[in-house]
C-alpha cells in the first residue's frame, strides 16, 4: 500500500492521505500513540508555571521528596564506602564472557550478598510519610473524631464512596465482571462468552481506548497479555528488541552496585514465593537491564522524584562530571522485584516482558514510592484508605488505633507493592486489569479497606498489633472482585 | 467396650502424620496387625504378603486395604509398558478406531508412553531403535525402585554394554526382576517454564477396575528442577537438571523449603492460558485425562479386582514443548512425606478425601457396597471416568464424545454431576 501512484492527484491529496492512514492501520496506531500520551503525561498547566510544578505542584511535598532522596542516596553511598565497592565499574573481559554464558540462568549464581542490605524497606518510607506536614495548614485541635485519626496528617483531597461509585461505575452490581460472573456456578452464556467475544473484537480493531474501557470488566486469561500490550501501546517492534539487546550488552560490560541490591531483593522475595520462584531468572534479565535504561529518565518530568546524581571519582560537584545513578535514576528497594514477577505469567519473551514492565513502571509503579500530591500517589492512597476506614468502619478503626494497631501499618506494604505477593496471581491480575482500565491506583486503597471490612469481625477481637497482623497475614484465598463490589456497592453506610 | 464396637479399627505400617492425623480425627481406633482390623493402610511390601499364596490371608467383608493385589501391573515400569502395548494391539485387532495409526505407523490416540524397551530382554530391539536415531538420549530406570534411585541417562551404546554382554552369554540366567531395567526415549524437548524443566504429579483414586471407576484429584502439582535445563550432553550426569523427583531435588543446592520447587496445577493452567491460549490448554488437560483413563483401561483386564481394595496412584507426566503429555510412570505408594507446609496440607487433604470415598461415612466398611459415593463426599476429587455410567449412556460413548465439553476452568461442573468427563478427544 502506498501513495506512490499515478492516480493520486494533488487536489485530492488530503483525502487520499487520510484514507491511506486508515486502510494501512496507521491511523489506529497514531490514535493509540496519542491516547497513550494522554494517559501518561499530565495536562498542561499554567504557562507561567515552572517545570517543578509539572512534577509536583505543592512545595512542601517537593521538599519532603528531596529530603527523602537525600537520605536514600546517603544510605547507598555509605554502603558503598563501607563495602569498598564502587557504584559502577567495568567488568573484566573474562567476567563478561561468563555472564553472557549464564545470562539465562543467573539464578544459579550464588554471589555473597550477606553484606548488602536493601537501601530501604516500605516501613522506612511509611515513617517519612507519617511525618509529612503542610506548613500552611494549622488545625490547632487535638485529634478527635472530627479530625483524621490516621497516620497521614496532610490535607489532600480524596474521593468519598459516592465519588468512588461513580468513578468505578463499571464495577457495579448489575454489570458483568470477570472475577465474579465467570465462576463455576454461573453459566457462561450469561456474561462470559459475550465478554470474550467483545475482547476478541477489541483486539482485532487494535484500539487502545476501547481496550482500556473493556478491561474495566476484567480480561479473559487468554486475551490479557495482548490487551495489556495494546493499552500500554507496546508492540515489540524490531527496534524495541534491538534496544533491549543494547541494554543487555550494557549489563554485560558494566557492573553496578545496584545489581547486587537487585540480586538480593529477588533472592529475598520472588525466589521464596510460591507463584513466582519459577521466573527468578527472568527477573534478573528484566531488572538489570532496567537499571541501565536511560529512557526511563523521561518519566521524571512528571514524577515528584528527581534522579540521584553521582560524580566521577574525584570530580565531586563538577557538573560536567555528573551522571545519574543508576543510569535509569531508580534505586530499587526491598520488594521492588515483585512489580515484575506477576508479568512473567503473561509474557515469556524477555524483550516484550521488559517493555511491558517499563511502561507499567513509568505509568503507575513510580507513584507508589515517591512523595507527591497526585491522586494515585502513595500519600493520597494512604489517606484514601484511612478515610474510607474511619468513615465506614469507625468502630474497627478506633479499636485498632486503641490497641496500637494503626491499620495503615498493616496495609501500607500491600499498597506499595500493588498487592503483588499478597494475593493469588489470578486475583492480582484481575486487580491490575482495573488499574489499567481506570488508569489509576486508587483501587488499591479501596481494596485494602475492603479487606479490613471483610475481616472486621476477627479484627475486633484482637488486642495487639501482632494479632492484627496475624489476622491479615494471609490474603491468598481472597477474591478481589466480590470484595470490591460489596465494599463499594453493597455496604450500608 | 461396646462403645468401641462401632468404630473403625485401623493399622498402618507407614508412620506418616498425614495418615495418622486423618485416622484419629475420625475417631478410629489404632490396633495391631495381628488383631481384628477394618482398615489397613499398607506399604507395597506388606500388600505382597497379604495376598501371597503362602500366607493364605483371607480378608473378611469388613476389611479394606489400600492396594490392589497386583497393582504392579500398572506401577512397575516394565509391566505398565507391556500392558499398554498389549492393549493397543488388542484394539488394533478388533479394528477399534482408537487404535488408528498415522502415516508413520504411530498410534494417533494411544501414543502416550515414550518408546520403551526392557533390558536385557529387548536389548537387540533397543539397539535397532537406537541406531535409527543415534543422537538421541535414553533414560535407564531400574524396574523395582522409586524416588529416582538408580536412574541414569545414556546417549551412547557403550554406556549400557553391561546389559548386552549379559544377554549374550550362554550361561545367561534370568536376572531377578529387581535388576531388570527399562530404557525409554528421553523427552529432550520438555516444555520449559521460566527456562526450567518440570513434571506433573497427579493423584488418581481407583475404587474398582471392573467396572472402572476412577477419580482425579484436582490439586495436582508441578515439580520443577532446581537447576536450569539444558539439553547439552555434558549435563547428562547432572541429575538435578534432568530428574524432577523431589527426593533428588531436595539435595540440590538451590532447593527451597518454602515452596519446595512446586507449583499448583492451577498456576500451570493460568500460565498456559495466558501465554498459549485457552484452546490448546484445554486440549492439553483433556489429553492428560485421556492418557490416565487409557492406562487404567489397559491394565483393567489383568488386575485382580479384589473388592476389598482401592488404590491412590501418583501419576508422573511430562509435557513436551508441543504441549503433548507423556506418561512416565505410575506410583502405587506416592510419597506421603511433606517437603513444605503447603505440601503437608495438600497431602493431609488428599488422604482425607480419599478416605471419605473409600470408607463411606467413616464407618466400618462393607466391601460389598456398590462403591458409588454421593458427589458431596468427593472433596477435591472429581470423577475421571465411570464405566458403569458410560455404558448406561450407550456402548460407543467413547467415540461419540468427540465434541464434548472442554475441561476448562469450569469443566468441573460436568464432573461434579457424577457423569464421566466429556473430553474432547480430538
Amino acid at each position: 500500500v502506498s501513495l506512490h501512484k499515478p492516480e493520486i492527484k494533488l487536489e485530492s491529496l488530503k483525502e487520499d492521505i487520510r484514507d491511506f492512514l486508515k486502510t494501512s492501520g496507521w491511523e489506529k496506531k497514531l490514535q493509540n500513540a496519542v491516547y497513550s500520551e494522554l494517559n501518561v503525561f499530565p495536562s498542561p498547566c499554567h504557562p507561567a508555571a515552572p517545570p517543578e510544578h509539572m512534577k509536583e505542584p505543592l512545595a512542601y511535598m517537593r521538599k519532603a521528596q528531596g529530603s527523602w532522596e537525600k537520605r536514600i542516596l546517603k544510605s547507598l553511598n555509605s554502603m558503598c564506602t563501607e563495602l569498598g565497592i564502587p557504584l559502577a565499574q567495568k567488568r573484566p573481559a573474562n567476567e563478561q564472557k561468563e555472564l553472557l554464558n549464564k545470562w539465562n540462568e543467573m539464578g544459579t549464581d550464588e554471589p555473597d550478598l550477606s553484606l548488602f542490605r536493601p537501601v530501604y524497606a516500605p516501613k522506612d518510607f511509611l515513617e517519612v510519610l507519617m511525618n509529612l506536614r503542610n506548613p500552611n495548614y494549622e488545625n490547632g485541635e487535638q485529634p478527635s473524631f472530627r479530625n483524621h485519626l490516621g497516620l497521614i496528617q496532610v490535607p489532600l483531597k480524596v474521593k468519598d464512596i459516592p465519588e468512588l461509585k461513580e468513578n468505578f461505575s463499571e464495577l457495579g452490581l448489575n454489570i458483568g465482571q470477570l472475577g465474579i460472573d465467570d465462576s463455576a456456578q454461573v453459566p457462561p452464556e450469561f456474561f462470559e462468552n459475550e465478554h470474550v467475544r467483545v475482547g476478541q473484537k477489541v483486539l482485532a480493531e487494535q484500539d487502545s481506548a476501547a481496550a482500556q474501557q473493556y478491561v474495566r470488566q476484567g480480561c479473559p486469561t487468554a486475551l490479557r497479555a495482548d490487551l495489556w500490550a495494546l493499552i500500554l501501546n507496546i508492540s515489540n517492534q524490531p527496534e524495541d528488541i534491538l534496544y533491549y539487546e543494547q541494554l543487555k550488552s550494557n549489563v554485560i560490560q558494566h557492573d553496578l552496585l545496584v545489581d547486587s541490591l537487585i540480586y538480593k531483593d529477588v533472592k529475598l522475595t520472588a525466589s521464596n514465593d510460591d507463584y513466582y520462584f519459577v521466573f527468578e531468572d527472568y527477573l534478573y534479565q528484566v531488572l538489570l537491564c532496567f537499571s541501565r535504561d536511560t529512557s526511563v529518565l523521561e518519566h521524571f518530568s512528571y514524577s515528584s522524584a528527581t534522579p540521584p546524581k553521582s560524580y566521577i571519582r574525584g570530580k565531586l560537584g563538577m557538573e560536567e562530571y555528573a551522571v545519574f545513578y543508576p543510569p535509569n535514576g531508580v534505586i530499587p528497594f526491598h520488594g521492588f522485584s515483585m512489580y515484575v514477577a506477576p508479568l512473567c505469567f503473561l509474557y515469556h519473551e524477555p524483550s516484550k516482558l521488559y517493555q511491558i514492565f517499563r511502561e507499567m513502571y513509568v505509568r503507575f509503579f513510580f507513584r507508589l514510592h515517591s512523595i507527591s500530591s497526585h491522586p494515585s500517589g502513595i500519600v493520597s492512597l494512604c489517606l484514601l484508605f484511612e478515610t474510607l476506614l474511619q468513615t465506614h468502619l469507625p468502630q474497627l478503626f478506633y479499636h485498632l488505633r486503641e490497641i496500637g494497631a494503626q491499620p495503615l501499618r498493616i496495609s501500607f506494604k500491600w499498597m506499595v507493592r500493588a498487592f503483588s505477593g499478597y494475593l493469588a496471581t489470578d486475583q492480582l491480575l484481575l486487580l491490575w486489569d482495573r488499574i489499567l482500565g481506570y488508569n489509576s491506583l486508587e483501587i488499591l486503597a479501596v481494596l485494602a479497606a475492603a479487606v479490613f471490612a471483610f475481616r472486621a469481625v476477627n479484627l475486633m477481637e484482637v488486642t495487639s498489633l501482632a494479632a492484627a497482623e496475624a489476622v491479615l497475614a494471609d490474603l491468598s484465598t481472597l477474591k478481589v472482585m466480590p470484595l470490591l463490589q460489596i465494599f463499594l456497592f453493597a455496604t450500608v453506610t | 467396650l461396646r462403645i468401641m464396637a462401632g468404630k473403625v479399627k485401623w493399622v498402618t505400617d507407614i508412620e506418616k502424620s498425614v495418615l495418622i492425623n486423618n485416622f484419629e480425627k475420625r475417631g478410629w481406633i489404632q490396633v495391631a496387625e495381628n488383631e481384628d482390623w477394618n482398615f489397613y493402610w499398607m506399604s507395597v511390601q506388606t500388600i505382597r504378603n497379604v495376598f501371597s499364596v503362602e500366607t493364605g490371608y483371607r480378608l473378611s467383608d469388613d476389611q479394606i486395604v489400600n492396594h490392589f493385589p497386583n497393582h504392579y501391573e500398572l506401577t512397575r515400569k516394565d509391566l505398565m509398558v507391556k500392558n499398554i502395548k498389549r492393549y493397543r494391539k488388542e484394539l488394533e485387532k478388533e479394528g477399534s478406531p482408537l487404535a488408528e495409526k498415522d502415516e508413520n505407523g504411530k498410534y494417533i490416540y494411544l501414543d502416550f508412553v515414550p518408546v520403551t524397551f526392557m533390558l536385557p530382554a529387548d536389548y537387540n530391539l533397543f539397539v535397532e531403535e537406537f541406531r535409527k536415531n543415534p543422537s538421541s538420549t535414553w533414560i535407564m530406570k531400574p524396574c523395582g525402585k522409586a524416588q529416582g534411585k538408580g536412574i541414569f541417562l545414556i546417549n551412547k551404546l557403550s554406556q549400557i554394554k553391561k546389559w548386552s554382554r549379559d544377554s549374550k552369554t550362554s550361561s545367561f540366567v534370568t536376572q531377578s526382576s529387581k535388576e531388570a531395567y527399562v530404557i525409554s526415549l528421553y523427552i529432550n524437548n520438555p516444555l520449559l517454564i521460566g527456562g526450567k524443566k518440570f513434571d506433573l504429579r497427579l493423584y488418581v483414586l481407583v475404587s474398582t477396575y471392573r467396572p472402572l471407576r476412577c477419580y482425579m484429584y484436582k490439586l495436582g502439582f508441578c515439580r520443577f528442577c532446581t537447576v536450569k535445563y539444558t539439553p547439552s550432553t555434558s549435563e547428562l550426569d547432572n541429575m538435578f537438571v534432568h530428574l524432577t523427583n523431589v527426593a533428588i531435588q531436595k539435595h540440590g543446592d538451590d532447593y527451597n523449603h518454602i515452596h519446595g520447587g512446586k507449583w499448583t496445577v492451577s498456576n500451570l493452567r493460568l500460565y498456559l492460558e495466558s501465554t498459549r491460549g485457552k484452546e490448546v490448554t484445554n486440549k492439553l488437560f483433556d489429553e492428560i485425562h485421556w492418557i490416565i483413563v487409557q492406562s487404567l483401561k489397559a491394565v483393567a483386564p489383568v488386575m485382580n479386582n479384589d473388592k476389598h481394595c482401592f488404590e491412590c496412584y501418583g501419576y508422573d507426566i511430562i509435557i513436551d514443548d508441543k504441549l503433548k503429555p507423556w506418561l512416565i510412570e505410575v506410583n502405587a505408594s506416592p510419597s506421603l512425606t511433606s517437603s513444605t507446609a503447603n505440601d503437608r496440607i495438600l497431602k493431609y487433604n488428599l488422604i482425607n478425601d480419599t478416605l471419605n470415598i473409600a470408607v463411606p461415612n467413616g464407618e466400618i466398611p462393607d466391601c460389598k457396597w456398590n462403591k458409588s459415593p454421593p458427589k458431596e463426599v468427593l472433596g477435591n476429587y472429581e470423577v475421571l471416568y465411570d464405566e458403569e455410567m458410560a455404558q448406561s449412556d450407550g456402548p460407543d460413548r467413547d467415540l461419540r464424545s468427540r465434541s464434548g465439553q472442554s475441561s476448562g476452568v469450569k469443566g468441573n461442573r460436568a464432573r461434579d454431576s457424577g457423569k464421566p468427563v466429556l473430553t474432547t478427544w480430538k
